[in-house]
């Protein structure tokens, strides 16, 4: 792989080198979106938490985002009154390495001059990432890869989904560390998913965490199915589920890990991203860049996302590889997609020669090429309230 | 040309379509001969053989629920005649309430 990647303090490396533009409370989001749009520079992106009420799980999410490897600085928005720890975050960006300043809308004297100060801040962030710049090789093994489904029909279970299950064989066989995820769509699927867990006490995590899922969706009152998955010709959860399983491989599950752990070592894990106890805060994520963000949160330096029906979206901070399933849909929306895996049902692919063109894809993107959703400008970026327990001692790969 | 359909699993009592098939198409691929009923959409399922009510639906060797209502070989399997044996799902006419 000829790449290079940009060296942080923690060790890890970055394939982008973004700077943050973060929002504290809704109250500052305005503010915070016209500091990016005035620096028009696609390397600066807007991010935040829009609640006032303090949030343990929000916390820990925009401590792992402002650390995340592909994050060279960070700019805080505040409006001044909301509970977030504006200090705490700063504090952290600061010993994660990285320069950091932080905008207070009340004290800065309102939203003008609040964004003048924005766009000097980002100005300074930018020059100090360029003074302490280190460039370094980049391989298979440094990145951190998720997957997720979106916008699925018939066709992603059979074409899109094992061919990035494919893909994700020969990522966690070079070292890479992988990440599925939405244990509500892997209801069903909890029997044969234990069966490839690397220790008992990891099987464990893996079946309650499926239960978990299935007592939460059924409190909500539905699945995880949206209509558009039953116009493309998903009939039940489970099936859905079926097809979503695939994504994750064949290769063994070495670990469960929740929205904001980082993966200890490298190989493939399943990311629990339903909320602990009783349904709190609604549904446990409310669309599909909710969980691009989490897996993000636990160092994802890029995000293999399939789809059928035809999802446009891309994300701040971490590039989005669009697979699609549905040859209909290449042809349709052609220009949003990165992989047509639907030339596997008309005959001219197979599912191993896509899950190789996914893989020199992620050595590409690694290496700057810009994917289709980045061209496009989409930076879509979700986060709200859930909350979850820490992950037990158990569902970690010990280090050797 | 791509065949009509796939069959995904040895057990599998439905097949998936690969392209939109027409009502009365005689489809013969995987083994499978059916006359399909209706026209079925891409990514959608016929039934391999008869399904009565009540019949679990098998697709990737495994379970994806039950048949709510009876199809014969080459009908549409779809939400209309079978339903999750899990959890309830949303259509967009529940969003329109």
């Amino acid at each position: 792989m000829q790449a290079l990647g940009y060296l942080r303090a923690d060790g890890r490396k970055g394939i982008r080198d973004i700077v943050i533009v973060a929002y504290l409370v809704e109250c500052a989001h305005h503010t915070a979106r016209r500091i990016v749009d005035l620096a028009d520079d696609p390397h600066v992106h807007l991010v935040g938490f829009p609640g006032c009420y303090p949030n343990d799980y929000a916390k820990r999410m925009m401590k792992a985002l402002v650390a995340h490897p592909n994050v060279g600085g960070v700019v805080l928005l505040s409006l001044g009154c909301e509970s977030f720890d504006r200090e705490g975050l700063a504090a952290h960006a600061a010993a994660s390495g990285r320069p950091v300043e932080t905008i207070v809308i009340q004290q800065a004297g309102g939203t003008k001059a609040a964004i003048a100060k924005g766009l000097e801040a980002v100005t300074r962030v930018r020059a100090q990432m360029a003074d302490k710049e280190v460039r370094v090789p980049l391989a298979l093994s440094d990145l951190v890869i998720g997957t997720i489904c979106g916008g699925s029909d018939g066709t992603s279970g059979i074409t899109a989904n094992p061919a990035v299950g494919r893909a994700f064989d020969r990522l966690v066989d070079a070292g890479a560390t992988c990440i599925f995820e939405e244990t509500g769509e892997m209801i069903g699927c909890e029997g044969p998913m234990a069966v490839r867990a690397s220790t008992p006490a990891v099987a464990d995590a893996i079946t309650a965490s499926i239960a978990k899922a299935e007592t939460y969706y059924r409190a909500m009152g539905y699945g995880s199915f949206a209509p558009g998955n039953a116009e493309g010709g998903l009939s039940s959860q489970e099936e859905k589920s079926a097809g979503a399983y695939v994504k994750s491989g064949s290769r063994p599950i070495v670990g469960v890990i929740k929205p904001a752990e980082q993966p200890t070592a490298p190989g493939l894990y399943l990311l629990d991203v339903v909320p602990d106890g009783p349904p709190k805060f609604g549904f446990p994520n409310i669309s599909d860049n909710a969980e691009i963000v989490e897996m993000m949160a636990c160092g994802a330096h890029l995000t293999l996302f399939t789809t059928g029906r035809g999802s446009v979206v891309g994300s701040a901070i971490a590039p989005v590889i669009k697979v699609t399933g549905n040859p209909e849909t290449w042809r349709r929306m052609g220009e949003d997609m990165d992989v047509n895996a639907g030339a596997i049902l008309e005959g001219s692919a197979t599912l191993d020669s896509v899950g190789a063109e996914i893989v020199a894809l992620v050595e590409a993107v690694a290496g700057g090429a810009e994917t289709k959703s980045e061209a496009l400008g989409h930076r879509e970026f979700i986060l709200t309230y859930k909350s979850f327990e820490p992950s037990g001692p158990g569902c970690m790969p010990r280090v050797a | 040309m791509a065949p009509a359909i796939i069959l995904l699993h040895a057990d599998d009592n439905v097949v998936v379509c690969c392209r939109t098939v027409m009502a009365g198409e005689a489809i013969s691929a995987d083994g499978v001969d059916i006359i399909a009923a209706e026209q079925v959409a891409l990514g959608h399922k016929l039934a391999r053989i008869d399904l009565p009510a009540g019949t679990k639906v098998i697709k990737y060797g495994a379970p994806i629920g039950s048949m709510t209502h009876p199809v014969k070989a080459g009908g549409w399997v779809h939400m209309h005649n079978m339903k999750s044996d899990y959890i309830s799902a949303h259509l967009r006419d529940a969003a329109k309430g």
